[in-house]
């Protein structure tokens, strides 16, 4: 075996050490996999062995679960061939059960995360132990990438913990702390750092038993099964739960409740064979290959650096300036001091500045006292941060960052005053989310230095970063803007400059898609319904509303100055305008398409005279009233997608998996299609221009495709096929 | 084919639904029973002649498991050769089970056969027999599942019924149901129900409250409000979008009260009512069941209505008389709403809400109920339909002869 290894000690306690040969973490590779049963048949035939005490070889935890990009190859490798995808996919709840079954006890000795298939693992051991140690996350996130647990997951957690609360953990892919693990009965047992194995080791010398709960007699799953009487309310109500909160969008947690549903009726082995089943079911569908391919390959990857310049050597910011310390200048001194930059937080007066500082002292606050961060620890990221309102202080910075605000004779005279202190080499980057970059780059000295690094609000939540090519930007900043971001722990994406740049322009034709539709008559309410719907996190009204109007006001009226006779208006601009000119500006203001002086939010009243509603109270009980509802939806989805391809023609994107990540982290845009760069895809070229050919004409040129759409289903291509990341490369 | 004539309707009284229902202490077998040998001996029936009893139950478990139709029959003491089947359409079993009746006698199956239904709703809990449909994430997903209360209540939501409206439905259903029995419109069709010792036990509706006023109603909390909130609302709100939000409307006050009850209709041919000395007293002209969208749920009684005039080629108006069971105050609203039936046509004596809705029997008993009616009014045309779970909807139409 290259991934386990055997100590048997004087007591005839074996001390498997897990540890992949050639990976940093241990995965349930295809090697382990098929290492497992051979492990077992050790366990089994050697009379040495009185017990078995498994723990990780790899200081970076116990295992990070299966190998999603290997495992997905692995299941489907036989095409259609449902029985071989069975057989491969039982392999490992094959082996797991094998492993409970042995006859001999096994205890893991949990000294590192254990997510997913790594939890599933210890799960099929008698004793779980865990260290108590902060970085340590029990988990099963599955959920997250479009799967569910397949490794036994949804079958032990229900017997072990109760459906309700195996149903709660499991649908929303959380993770618990050792802890929090040991309180819902997770693990046994939680012991100091270092300590696992000793005490597994104990639990096995003071007659540990060979056998898990459920296959104790009169085992009864804790709380009650389906037709159970109580067991049945977890069940109505999980239904009803996981439709709310998934829209019914994802099949993989319809999947992972019929899994728990049927599983927990029938012995467990049959329950596995269950959860095997709907596993590879789930496996096979669009939405899991979309959500496995952007939200964790794609992401691993840009995560380490894909895009990144190949022939800049890789640069560490040590110290970062960040001018403006407003919202969004205050999260980014924050996420940077927690990744353990040296960071100047620069405002104009010494008090906003110091507020600036205050919003990573409350937030570091919180995080201690949840028991998340030391005392220690806080106290050193926050003596990271100056907030001062000298710009000397710069002296020494990699990179500028400025977040002042959007205007561009301030940003023009920070630029000048912070490039005056910076060293040759050094990087300016604006986080402005609506000039364009090649316009402001004009206030520098050193073009090729400057960059748009555009951050999401709240910075320290949104994991997205668009960086934003000026025409002059070279390719030495790039690399430095990338290495900082991937210091930061976030995702990159690089877009070229255009207005809007990549993802507030794709964004904004949500909103407008919302407005149009309002101005046709649709209800407000049916519109954000809708809108949420089609896996959006808010309606378009709604989040026209947080956006700020008035902001989407200027933007428009900036737009059409720029453009003079080029501009061409959007439908929906003008109840924009007028929402505007009667004072209501959105959220900001407690005035937008809907009054927030109450709680929960209603529709502004006034809305019904402004648009007033002829469509949609109509719509009856009939299967006619979904297809209505489905072109709605089909609206929102396709007019972004049709903007993203735009982009595409244009050149402001030119990855595939930079345009699905970038949609999805950046706005939101429906995480069950992966992006709108694989919706498209997974629609089919030629179906995708055909629907949009159609939208075209029923609703008006904003919906009209680029050529590149129409040559590209000529031709029967994918953007995945056609602009494969791996052929860019090379 | 033959038609089918209805010779005789009988019910048990309706009693609460609870420990302390006066019809706690009786068994689902022995209401049954009750309800057959009352056929039997008001008619002097040959029960050797009656070749099927069908009984609707809802929730077919304990003792009113295992074809408690059969078991009845032999209770009864029947003739040995009367076969039984339970069916259960929900809460539209009792009428359904008349529908089947008829069936078999226009068909020819059977000469004589009576139709009816049992529950014994204090003993043997609503919901106790299970059931996929919510359960089982298959079919509660692509359903949009939600519990009745809740579709009861986007009924009233989304065809725009206040609190207001169903309550005062509700009041005057208890006004007309207390009325009913003042003017002894019920006298004809209900037989006290005797204990152990053959004392009668109740002889009347248990739960009609005749000072029942809007302000007395509008102090109860609405029932599905807590319900709705957990997550259901929002399911139903995902397959109505157009809805803001479900307002919750319907509290014990107006919906149908929990009862324990049972009723029988005896149906045959022409030929066979002779044969055995029996008088018509209506003719069952039609009757049918519909599918319609599960999760509003209770709304089927409007296409079931039309699927079942368009066949026998009437038009709403031709009826004389409706009864559509009141199981939420909406529900009954929003199908004169549709149909565009006024108030004094339909369930002019009362109903559920006033008296009571005894699942498996209740289609039976309204069935009896209308039929008085036509003859006390001198009418001739009625409609008898319920709502039904799982969005379904059945009908039945009757002519006095």
């Amino acid at each position: 075996m290259e991934n386990f290894k055997i100590d048997i000690d004087a007591d005839g306690v074996a001390l498997v050490t897990f540890d992949v040969p050639g990976r940093s973490m241990n995965t349930l590779t295809g090697s382990v996999i098929a290492e497992i049963p051979t492990l077992v048949e050790k366990i089994k035939s050697d009379d040495a062995i009185k017990g078995v005490v498994i723990t990780s070889g790899k200081p970076s935890g116990f295992c990070a679960g299966a190998d999603l990009g290997d495992m997905a190859s692995g299941m489907l490798a036989g095409g259609g061939d449902l029985q071989k995808a069975f057989d491969t996919g039982w392999a490992l709840n094959g082996a797991f059960r094998a492993l409970e079954t042995s006859g001999k006890p096994v205890a893991a000795a949990i000294n590192g995360l254990a997510l997913g298939g790594g939890l599933e693992f210890t799960l099929a051991c008698h004793y779980r132990v865990v260290e108590n140690d902060p970085k340590i996350q029990l988990g099963l996130p599955e959920i997250k990438v479009g799967l569910f647990p397949g490794g036994g997951g949804t079958q032990r957690l229900t017997r072990l913990i109760g459906v309700q609360n195996a149903l709660m953990q499991m649908a929303e892919g959380k993770s618990w702390r050792p802890n929090d693990a040991k309180g819902a009965g997770v693990v046994h047992e939680v012991v100091e750092k270092g300590q696992s194995v000793e005490a597994a080791k104990a639990w096995i010398k003071n007659g540990g038993k060979a056998v898990q709960p459920w296959d104790d007699k009169g085992f009864k799953i804790p709380g009650g099964g389906p037709y159970h009487p109580a067991g049945a309310q977890v069940f109505i109500m999980g239904n009803a739960i996981l439709r709310k909160q998934s829209y019914g969008n994802y099949p993989a947690v319809l999947n992972m409740m019929k899994a728990v549903y049927e599983g927990v009726q029938v012995p467990i082995e049959a329950g596995l064979r269950i959860e095997t089943r709907y596993f590879i079911k789930t496996l096979m569908t669009p939405q899991a290959q979309a959500m496995i391919r952007s939200l964790f390959l794609s992401k691993q990857e840009l995560d380490k650096g894909a895009v990144r310049p190949a022939g800049v050597p890789k640069s560490d910011p040590k110290k970062v300036t960040v001018i403006g310390a407003g919202m969004m200048g205050a999260g980014i001194a924050y996420v940077q001091a927690m990744a353990g930059i040296e960071t100047i937080l620069i405002d104009q007066s010494q008090e906003a500045a110091d507020k600036g500082k205050q919003y990573a002292v409350d937030l570091i606050q919180k995080r201690v006292s949840r028991g998340h961060m030391t005392q220690d620890k806080a106290d050193a990221v926050l003596g990271l941060i100056t907030a001062t309102t000298d710009y000397d202080l710069i002296k020494g910075s990699d990179l500028v960052i400025e977040a002042v605000f959007e205007n561009r004779e301030i940003k023009a005279a920070v630029t000048k005053n912070a490039e005056a202190q910076l060293a040759k080499g050094a990087v300016f980057g604006s986080n402005t989310s609506t000039l364009p970059i090649t316009g402001l780059a004009e206030a520098s000295v050193r073009p090729e230095d400057f960059i748009g690094i555009h951050f999401f609000s709240p910075v320290d939540k949104m994991m997205l970063v668009e960086i934003i090519m000026g025409e002059k930007t070279g390719d030495e900043a790039l690399a430095k803007a990338l290495d900082y971001v991937l210091k930061i722990k976030k995702t990159p994406i690089v877009v070229n400059d255009s207005r809007g740049f990549y993802t507030s322009r794709c964004f904004s034709t949500f909103l407008m898609e919302g407005m149009a539709m309002l101005e046709e008559g649709y209800s407000p309410v049916l519109i954000d319904n809708v809108g949420r719907m089609t896996g959006m996190p808010r309606g378009p009204l709604e989040m026209h509303d947080d956006v700020a109007l008035d902001l989407s006001y200027k933007i428009a009226k900036q737009t059409r100055e720029d453009l003079g006779d080029k501009y061409v208006p959007t439908e929906g601009e003008q109840i924009v305008a007028t929402m505007v000119e009667q004072g209501r500006y959105g959220r900001k203001n407690g005035k937008g398409f809907y009054d927030y002086d109450q709680k929960p939010k209603v529709i502004w009243p006034g809305l019904a005279e402004l648009a007033p509603t002829t469509k949609g109270a109509e719509f009856g009980e009939g299967p006619e009233a979904l297809a209505a509802v489905d072109e709605l939806k089909t609206r929102l989805l396709y007019r972004q997608a049709v903007e993203v391809a735009r982009c595409w023609e244009e050149g402001v994107i030119d990855d595939p998996r930079e345009g699905d990540l970038g949609a999805i982290l950046g706005w939101g845009f429906a995480p069950w299609t992966g992006g709108p760069i694989t919706f498209i895809d997974q629609t089919g070229l030629k179906a995708f221009v055909a629907k949009a050919d159609e939208l075209t004409a029923k609703y008006g040129d904003r919906f009209k495709v680029p050529q590149l759409l129409r040559d590209m289903a000529e031709k029967n291509e994918t953007f995945y096929g056609r602009f494969a990341p791996e052929k860019k490369a090379a | 084919m033959a038609d089918a004539y209805i010779y005789d309707a009988v019910r048990t009284p309706r009693g609460k639904g609870k420990k302390d229902g006066s019809l706690h202490e009786i068994t689902a077998l022995s209401l049954a029973g009750q309800v057959l040998e009352a056929l039997r001996d008001r008619n002097g029936l040959d029960t050797g002649k009656v070749d099927d009893v069908i009984l609707g139950v809802v929730s077919p478990v304990g003792e009113q498991g295992s074809d408690i139709a059969r078991t009845a029959v032999l209770a009864a003491g029947y003739d040995q050769r009367t076969a039984g089947f339970q069916l259960n359409r929900f809460c539209a079993s009792g009428l359904e089970a008349v529908n089947v009746a008829a069936a078999k006698v226009k068909s020819g199956e059977a000469g004589m056969a009576i139709g009816g239904g049992v529950e014994a709703m204090s003993r043997v809990p609503m919901g106790s027999d299970g059931g996929a449909w919510p359960t089982d994430p298959s079919s509660a997903f692509p359903t949009y599942f939600v519990p009745q209360g809740v579709s009861a209540d986007m009924i009233a939501t989304k065809y725009g019924f206040t609190r207001d409206d169903v309550d005062a439905y509700a009041v005057e259903s208890h006004k007309r149901a207390a009325r009913s029995w003042a003017e002894g419109r019920f006298n004809k069709s209900v037989v006290p129900t005797k204990n152990q010792l053959g004392l009668v036990q109740l002889d009347r509706d248990e739960t009609v409250r005749p000072n029942t006023d809007m302000q007395t109603l509008a102090g109860l909390n609405a029932s599905f409000e807590m319900m709705g909130g957990m997550g259901f609302d929002a399911v139903i709100n995902q397959r109505y979008p157009e809805v803001a939000a479900v307002r919750h409307v319907h509290t014990p006050g107006n919906s149908s009260g929990i009862v324990d009850g049972a009723a029988g209709v005896l149906i045959g041919t022409k030929e066979m009512g002779e044969a055995l000395g029996l008088k018509p007293r209506a003719r069952i002209l039609g009757g049918a069941s519909i599918g319609s969208e599960p999760s509003i749920m209770l709304t089927g009684p409007e296409p079931v209505t039309r699927k079942l005039l368009a066949k026998l080629g009437m038009e709403p108006g031709d009826i004389d008389l409706y009864e559509l069971n009141e199981a939420f105050a909406a529900v009954v609203l929003r199908y004169m709403q549709a149909l565009d039936i006024p108030h004094d046509k339909i369930n002019v004596c009362g109903g559920a809400i006033a008296m009571g809705h005894p699942l498996g029997a209740t289609g039976a008993m309204i069935l009896g109920t209308v039929l008085d009616e036509l003859e006390r009014s001198g009418k001739s045309t009625a409609l008898a339909t319920l709502c039904i779970g799982g969005g379904m909807g059945t009908a039945t139409v009757i002519e006095r002869v």
